[in-house]
């Protein structure tokens, strides 16, 4: 039953082929399994999600079961969950149980799903391979010495591996897409505002946007309609109508206008990685799309942009961890300055030190004005392009990431070539545009993602260009060996 | 205060609390007073995750503020953090406005002893929160920490280097202190530090262009204390200039106990605040028609106030300004006036004996031992020469004293005026009879005499005779 999708399970809920309890259990057992070896979750919540099984299936006896009741789900540490311990990965909260839930926690928890779990990730979401966790890195599903991508390796491997169907995740700079694309599952970021940030811990305010990584496009659209929408919490979220995801699925694409990013296929792409896009561009082609090619001249900038502007606000968000009110605090601090400077030498690993040392840096009387402001005017630039390009096309096309995962190890001592990971992904999140990857094809056995991004708002086209590629593959059903059922109970 | 040959220059920050009902970027109450940390929720303690909504009280405050000393309200304006470590301020980072304030470029108009008017010029007023509190008593070696003040909405209003002396300070920081009562934004309350500024002061030479390296001097909470610590502070700096020193760019607090203000951190010293606009907040935007609904609800301003005084109750532009000091003084005032017909009467009797007697027992207008009421009918009293002014003084003494209405007192105490010419007569007759000897000099010239036969008659009528009448007849009769 773990291989089906959401949308299949909820189906044979409602036919009642097994019961939520039936199915929660099952995946408990599988998450507990498989946890040795992928190192997927940080916490597991069985009890609570019995507890919630229990209830969902008492809804379906009662007539009462909505289109998500008692589907499973994992959270990305990062969401905040009440009564359950809400790490992001650091040392710095691994004592900290939050008092409250994060809107997509509740939104989610309000529409009946269960809640399996809590995934690991990178510490603070800073990472591209998942290995700047306090817990240890998530192995990839499809090969154990490598890399699941980041920052929401958990969520992608969960997903990939089949021990939870769908799973919340963030984006700051790939952080959804990256790991999806690496896992061969499909992830989603929505445009920013489009889901609350609220009660999601803070790494770059102005980038970071919750979605979800899922096996499909259909079960992707079923979940941000319970996720998106304005909260008054969130002020930067936006008061704009949800449209119906599920509805606009199977739109045809006929006429559909798709821009390819000239600046990403550039030399830096794995050559193996761009046969499997052009590929995928062929089955749209197909399906009567029409390929353009588009120009984003500012996209190129758009890395050091980010590690200008990630960092500075990272290294305000992240100056409330001091030890004081909650989270880790040095043991007998001498004077206050002790207890700020062990606490957080302590409490953080060495990328989140190194972006709030960046930040700090780039926002310094005498650098702000050559760091932080101009790397304010390069993302306006970046913004226009993508404006321009969505003038001319519908949704733009490209490779997520430069190429497969990489072993572990491999990149942890070079922070500029695992920045580079993310060249592909960043610029949606510097405009602020929504955007996927889905799996479309396998490079050395190992899964590639096609990156489809479009217009502020945009996610109804985006599920739906998603979509129909997937009712004509079947990249996104194939599941890692050492996962299948008769291998992994 | 300052020597001869120098020049003081002063520029204050007022922080005024404005009155909202709950915090300016989460739900919790700003009550003053209740236990430490109990109007604090998961936004003011800084959780992983939470995020600040912007009460749209708190700008609407602002903006009242600002149409008030006639300044720039800006369509546009940009909440930024303010970066330092600090156990009271909980996120690390203070949301403040920065490049971007609210308010820009107004003025307020200060009265210098000499009567003269002066303007001084308002730089900006920004909206920001207040930080919460550290508590270091009864706790041995640990700090306590009360966040219940953390996230209270203050508007902080920056002035330009105008003010001249110590005394001007004073004046325009109490010329704030009125408008933003008027205003309702703020209750004012210094003690418990609604209402406080900072002093930014430097002295040069007579006639020099450029200002003197200035000192800041933190948290004052009192307008004498304003007053003694620039005194203190200009004359520290010229002692230090004259005897070759320099004054060094600082921070200074005053210590009300020592009278003096001593260095707290220098500019080396100082923080890099790294302001940067803060990304959980949108850009405040402030449509015209915003801003003239909030103008509408401008009240009648003190200075409006007082020249409406002035120029229809024919008051003095010292009188118009003491009783337009509070809106519930001038609304005392005028209550009185009204009641008692002579608006220049009210004003001698409320700006005076009632002022002076609020002031010895430290007490608002509202605390009041007597209403407008009670004290218009002492007035009437005067007016229709039942008593006299002075003997008004003595009723009004006991009526502070007591609690009772005038005309109980003047007739329990038979304080009535004798208006009866016969009455009059013979008590002058009796004087004149007694004091032979001063009736002579006066008759042969020595007018300054009649001061004393006016006392004799009083003192033998016990201060009852009506004043005027006694005049009249006094004269006629040592005339002879």
């Amino acid at each position: 039953m773990h291989t089906s999708t959401l949308a299949e399970l909820a189906r044979k809920l409602r036919a009642k082929e097994f019961s939520v309890t039936e199915l929660t259990k099952t995946l408990l057992k599988r998450i507990e399994t498989s946890q040795p070896k992928l190192n997927a979750f940080i916490s597991v919540t069985g009890e609570q999600a019995l507890e919630r099984a229990a209830a969902a299936d008492a809804a379906f006896a009662a007539g009462k079961a909505g289109p998500l009741t008692g589907l499973p789900l994992a959270h990305k540490d990062i969401f905040c969950t009440r009564g359950v311990k809400t790490s992001c990965g650091s040392r710095m909260l691994d004592n900290f149980v939050s008092p409250y839930d994060a809107t997509v926690v509740e939104k989610l928890e309000a529409a009946g799903m269960v809640t399996l779990g809590k995934t690991n990730m990178d510490e603070f979401a800073m990472g591209s391979s998942n290995e700047t966790s306090w817990y240890g890195p998530v192995r990839n599903p499809w090969d154990p010495k490598l890399v699941p991508g980041g920052s929401s390796g958990g969520s992608a491997a969960a997903v990939a591996a089949r021990v939870a169907p769908v799973a919340t995740a963030t984006d700051t700079g790939g952080s959804i897409r990256q790991p999806a694309s690496l896992c061969g599952v499909t992830g989603i970021k929505p445009t920013y505002g489009r889901v609350s940030r609220y009660g999601m811990i803070a790494f770059a305010s102005s980038l970071d946007q919750g979605g979800l990584i899922s096996q499909t496009a259909e079960d992707a659209a079923l979940v941000l309609q319970a996720m998106a929408g304005f909260d008054p919490r969130d002020s930067t979220s936006v008061d704009t109508p949800v449209p119906n995801y599920v509805a606009g699925l199977d739109a045809p694409l006929a006429g559909l206008k798709i821009g390819l990013i000239k600046e990403f296929f550039d030399k830096g792409l794995d050559a193996s990685v761009e046969k499997c896009i052009r590929e995928a561009l062929v089955v749209y082609e197909k399906l009567g799309a029409k390929l353009v090619e588009v120009k984003l001249p500012a996209l190129p900038l758009s890395v050091p942009t980010y590690y200008v502007v990630a960092p500075a606000e990272c290294s305000s968000n992240l100056a409330r961890f001091d030890g004081v009110r909650y989270g880790h605090r040095a043991k007998d601090p001498k004077d206050l300055m002790d207890l700020y400077k062990r606490s957080r030498g302590e409490g953080f690993g060495a990328e989140v030190k190194r972006r709030i040392m960046t930040g700090t840096y780039v926002l310094s009387a005498g650098y702000y004005d050559a760091y932080y402001l101009k790397a304010q005017r390069v993302r306006q630039l970046i913004n226009q392009d993508f404006k321009r390009a969505f003038g001319e096309v519908d949704v733009l096309m490209g490779p997520t990431a430069p190429d497969v995962a990489f072993e572990i190890g491999a990149k942890a001592s070079d922070p500029i070539q695992m920045y580079l990971n993310d060249i592909y992904t960043i610029g949606a999140n510097l405009a602020g545009v929504p955007a996927m990857s889905i799996p479309c094809g396998f490079v050395r056995e190992l899964p590639v993602g096609l990156q489809i991004c479009g217009p502020h708002f945009g996610e109804s086209k985006l599920l739906n260009v998603a979509h129909a590629y997937q009712k004509e593959t079947d990249w996104h059903r194939r599941m890692p060996a050492a996962y299948e059922p008769e291998v992994l109970s | 205060m300052s020597a001869a040959g120098w020049e003081t220059v002063i520029g204050l920050e007022i922080h005024a609390q404005l009155a909202t009902a709950s915090k300016i970027f989460s739900g919790s109450a700003t009550a003053y007073g209740a236990s430490p940390n109990s109007q604090a929720n998961l936004v003011d303690l800084a959780y992983p995750g939470v995020l600040p909504v912007l009460n749209q009280e708190a700008v609407r405050m602002a903006v009242k503020f600002g149409l008030a000393v006639d300044a720039t309200v800006a369509p546009r304006s940009v909440f930024a953090r303010k970066n330092y470590f600090y156990p009271d301020l909980p996120k690390g980072y203070q949301i403040s406005q920065y490049e971007l304030p609210v308010v820009a470029k107004g003025h307020l108009d200060i009265v210098l002893d000499d009567g003269t008017k002066k303007r001084i010029g308002i730089t900006r007023a920004h909206l920001e929160e207040d930080a919460g509190k550290s508590l270091h008593e009864g706790l041995p070696k640990q700090s306590g920490i009360d966040l219940n003040r953390a996230g209270t909405p203050l508007v902080e209003i920056v002035s330009e280097p105008d003010m001249r002396s110590a005394k001007e300070a004073v004046a325009y920081l109490k010329k704030v202190h009125t408008l933003v009562r008027y205003l309702e934004i703020c209750d004012g309350n210094m003690q418990e530090g609604s209402f406080r500024c900072d002093a930014n002061v430097s002295v040069r030479r007579v006639g020099a262009e450029k200002f003197g390296t200035r000192a800041e001097i933190k948290n004052i909470n009192s307008f004498r204390f304003v007053e003694k610590a620039i005194n203190y502070e200009v004359a520290r700096q010229i002692d230090l200039l004259e005897s070759g020193g320099k004054v060094v760019q600082e921070t200074r607090l005053y210590d009300p106990d020592k009278g003096e203000t001593r260095s707290m951190r220098s500019k080396e010293e100082a923080n890099d605040y790294r302001y940067f606009p803060d990304p959980d907040l949108l850009p405040v935007e402030l449509d015209a028609a915003f801003i003239e609904a909030v103008r509408k609800t401008l009240p009648e301003l003190p200075d409006q106030k007082a020249a409406r005084f002035v120029a229809t109750l024919g008051l003095s532009e010292y009188d118009a300004g003491v009783l337009t000091s509070s809106k519930e003084l001038a609304a005392y005032y005028e209550e009185v006036a009204r009641l008692v017909g002579q608006p220049k009467l009210a004003a001698n009797w409320v700006a005076g004996s009632l002022a002076a007697a609020l002031n010895e027992h430290n007490l608002e207008i509202t605390e009041s031992r007597i209403d407008a009421k009670r004290f218009a009918g002492l007035l009437g009293r005067i007016v229709d020469n039942t008593i006299s002014g002075k003997i008004a003084k003595d009723v009004f003494e006991a009526m502070w004293a007591e609690g009772k209405d005038a005309d109980a007192i003047i007739e329990s105490r038979g304080l009535k005026q004798i208006t009866d010419t016969g009455a009059i007569e013979k008590a002058i007759d009796e004087v004149m009879a007694k004091n032979p000897g001063q009736l002579a000099d006066y008759r042969s010239g020595k007018d300054k005499l009649f001061g004393f036969f006016v006392g004799q008659v009083m003192k033998a009528t016990g201060g009852k005779a009506n004043p005027a009448q006694l005049n009249e007849l006094l004269k006629k009769k040592l005339a002879g």
